[in-house]
């Protein structure tokens, strides 16, 4: 993700490199970056060109429609952005603060041999396959959320749309919950490396300011490793606007947009993945390409945002110092 | 770099091809649902002809008419016979070989219910069109008396995924009900009306097996696998029946009688007195015409066997062997391959 390149330092050489190996790791090292461009370009032409049947078919009412028939051949990706939206947003309510919290308490708070066993085991988790993650939220966070959670949810705050109508145990809610799941490793793990980057002077100079331990991390040490933290939380959000498998297998599959969060749902990873293999006739195929389009322009948009985000906040930091 | 790739080149062109000349592949995809019957005949098949190798990849029915549309496999396999329009879009024709059945059965998970429950047709069309919502609606409870049904709402969970499972569950649905036929129709994949959605036919037993008062359908072979109750199904002859390897093959007897020079036939709804109205054959596609005359023997000899040998291996995998007169025809249809 670009939105985590937190020390980016520049070395432009001074004069024109004289020496054969300086020009051949120079030339192969630009033709790798020139190859991930191609890689970025080519996937954008073939989505384009693969999804032409459904451009011309359905037009641009394919974004606001939330119609999916497949026998009609009447598609819409609505319902899909929806999902997609919904689960990482709340997924991100989630695991942001959680992470945020623990890559604190690793980083500054922990003595450095439990900070650094914890750390190991969070990174496991971030390497655990999505569909053990599915498994394990079908088995065991499904009926939690069915029996306990979403009755609660909707004894207390059943006034608001949002917990409304019947507890499945699959639905958003539940998506959310696993995708924040998911993503709490990541940001964790690229949190908590840049808490410890945060030179030890500036921890130093609070307290010897008379700031209490927290007063120094809070005030001092987590506004100086902000981009990094940024940057670990977008790129939890890439992961989990992209899920697909763990997703499917607890939000429902059901291509509607419905307010409650406890509603069965769908998202653009998931349809795609369920129904391209056996996806018959010319429209069909043609409009799953074009959700992987929507999807790839989402996340140019989010990733757009990050990097706003990113500007304004290191410029209003350099104009205070 | 470059003047030695060549080299390299003749290299791998020398070690493929002698491959190539000790044994033949013959490549195939498709439906998922035979799968483990087909696994079985190719290896069979390949341990008494060592010098042919059968790959499948079951990447679904769609899949299957996909590859021998475009030519990629050798055969396809489906769930469901092409329509017209797949047809007309492949360059040779493609003869279609029913190679086993199978029954899609409706799965519930009622807490509190023992008994098997029975569904008429109108009933099992009204609730997943969303219309009969409640276990305890009258028209349920007419079909199965003495049974306490409770007073919850049904939670109907179907495939996400294309599928040929979807296609004879919807299929039937539209032979049985005129509203279904309108509002949804049949097809691997339909705008559902109600429900949740899984994924595979797994997807589908762990959903409704999770999930109290809920009821979906996947193939017979995975409720048995699951131990999961299935429900009976009224038959046209108006019998309740249960799917087992008997009233399949009385589905298929039916209409045996009248099956079309193709064999793109569907059989649900089929008449006979025990014949289960949700069975349907499972086809291999393939070409009429296949340029490598090694293949095309090697193709039709496995046909042949599938058809004799192989059949015994159909009902221990809870699959139904064919109708002998439909044998017959199809060995007919093996000489026409070229």
């Amino acid at each position: 993700m670009a939105t985590t390149t937190t020390t980016a330092v520049r070395v432009s050489p001074k004069k024109e490199p004289t020496q054969t190996g300086d020009i051949v790791a120079r030339w192969v090292t630009l033709l790798f970056a020139v190859g991930l461009l191609a890689v970025a370009v080519l996937l954008v032409y073939e989505l384009f060109i693969g999804s032409a049947p459904a451009r011309e078919k359905l037009g641009i009412g394919f974004l606001s429609s939330s119609k999916w028939n497949p026998v009609t051949e009447d598609f819409g990706a609505l319902p899909f952005l929806y999902g997609t939206i919904v689960t990482s947003v709340l997924a991100l309510l989630i695991s942001a603060p959680m992470g945020l919290g623990a890559a604190i308490f690793l980083s500054e708070l922990a003595p450095a041999r439990v900070s650094n066993a914890l750390t190991f085991v969070i990174e496991l988790l971030a390497a655990i396959p999505s569909v053990i993650y599915g498994l394990l939220a079908i088995f065991t966070l499904v009926p939690l959320m069915r029996t306990v959670v979403e009755p609660f949810l909707k004894s207390t705050f059943g006034f608001l749309p949002l917990f409304q109508g019947p507890a499945y145990g699959v639905g958003y809610l539940t998506a959310g919950l696993v995708l924040a799941i998911m993503t709490i490793p990541f940001i964790i793990s690229v949190s908590r490396e840049s808490l410890l980057a945060v030179p030890r002077e500036q921890r130093e100079a609070a307290l010897a300011l008379g700031a209490t331990r927290w007063e120094s991390t809070w005030q001092v040490v987590v506004p100086y490793a902000k981009l990094g933290i940024l940057g670990s939380i977008f790129l939890g959000l890439a992961r989990a606007l992209g899920e697909t498998m763990a997703v499917t297998m607890v939000i429902g599959n059901d291509p509607r947009v419905h307010a409650s969060l406890f509603s069965p749902g769908y998202t653009i990873a998931a349809v795609i993945a369920n129904e391209f293999s056996e996806a018959g006739g010319k429209v069909h195929p043609a409009a799953l390409i074009e959700l992987g389009l929507v999807l790839f322009g989402l996340t140019i948009i989010i990733n757009g945002f990050a990097r706003l985000m990113i500007l304004a906040t290191t410029s209003r930091g350099s104009r205070r110092s | 770099m470059m003047r030695r790739m060549p080299l390299a080149g003749v290299a791998v062109l020398i070690v493929t091809g002698s491959l190539c000349l000790a044994v033949l592949k013959i490549n195939g995809c498709g439906a998922t649902f035979p799968e483990p019957i087909y696994q079985k005949w190719f290896g069979e098949f390949g341990k008494a002809h060592p010098d042919v190798q059968i790959n499948y990849t079951p990447n679904g029915s769609g899949g299957g008419v996909k590859g021998v549309t475009d030519g990629t496999v050798d055969f396809g396999a489906s769930d469901m016979p092409m329509s017209e329009k797949e047809m007309a879009a492949v360059k040779g024709k493609i003869l279609h070989f029913p190679t086993v059945m199978g029954a899609v059965v409706p799965v519930y998970n009622v807490p509190g219910i023992t008994q098997e429950l029975k569904f008429s047709p109108e009933v099992l069309a009204g609730i997943f069109l969303g219309t009969v919502a409640k276990w305890s609606d009258k028209r349920l409870a007419a079909d199965n008396p003495g049974v306490k049904l409770p007073n919850e709402d049904v939670l109907v969970v179907h495939r996400t995924d294309g599928s040929g499972t979807t296609f004879v569950w919807t299929d039937y649905l539209s032979k049985i009900s005129p509203e279904w036929k309108s509002k949804v129709g049949a097809a691997k994949a339909v705008s559902w009306p109600v429900g949740l959605g899984g994924a595979q036919n797994a997807g589908v037993t762990g959903l409704v097996k999770q999930t109290p008062n809920s009821i979906g359908y996947v193939e017979l072979i995975f409720a048995v696998q699951n131990k999961m109750g299935y429900g009976q199904v009224k038959n046209s002859a108006g019998n309740f029946v249960k799917a087992d390897i008997a009233s399949v093959t009385e589905a298929a007897a039916g209409a045996a009688k009248d099956m079309p020079a193709d064999f793109r036939v569907s059989i649900t709804n089929a008449p006979g007195k025990n014949a289960y109205p949700i069975s349907s054959f499972t086809w291999l596609l393939v070409p009429a015409k296949i340029a490598d005359q090694a293949k095309a023997r090697q193709i039709k000899a496995f046909l042949h066997w599938a058809l004799t040998e192989g059949q015994k291996n159909a009902t221990a995998l809870a699959y139904a062997p064919l109708p002998p007169a439909i044998i017959a025809k199809e060995e007919k249809q093996i000489d026409a391959i070229q």
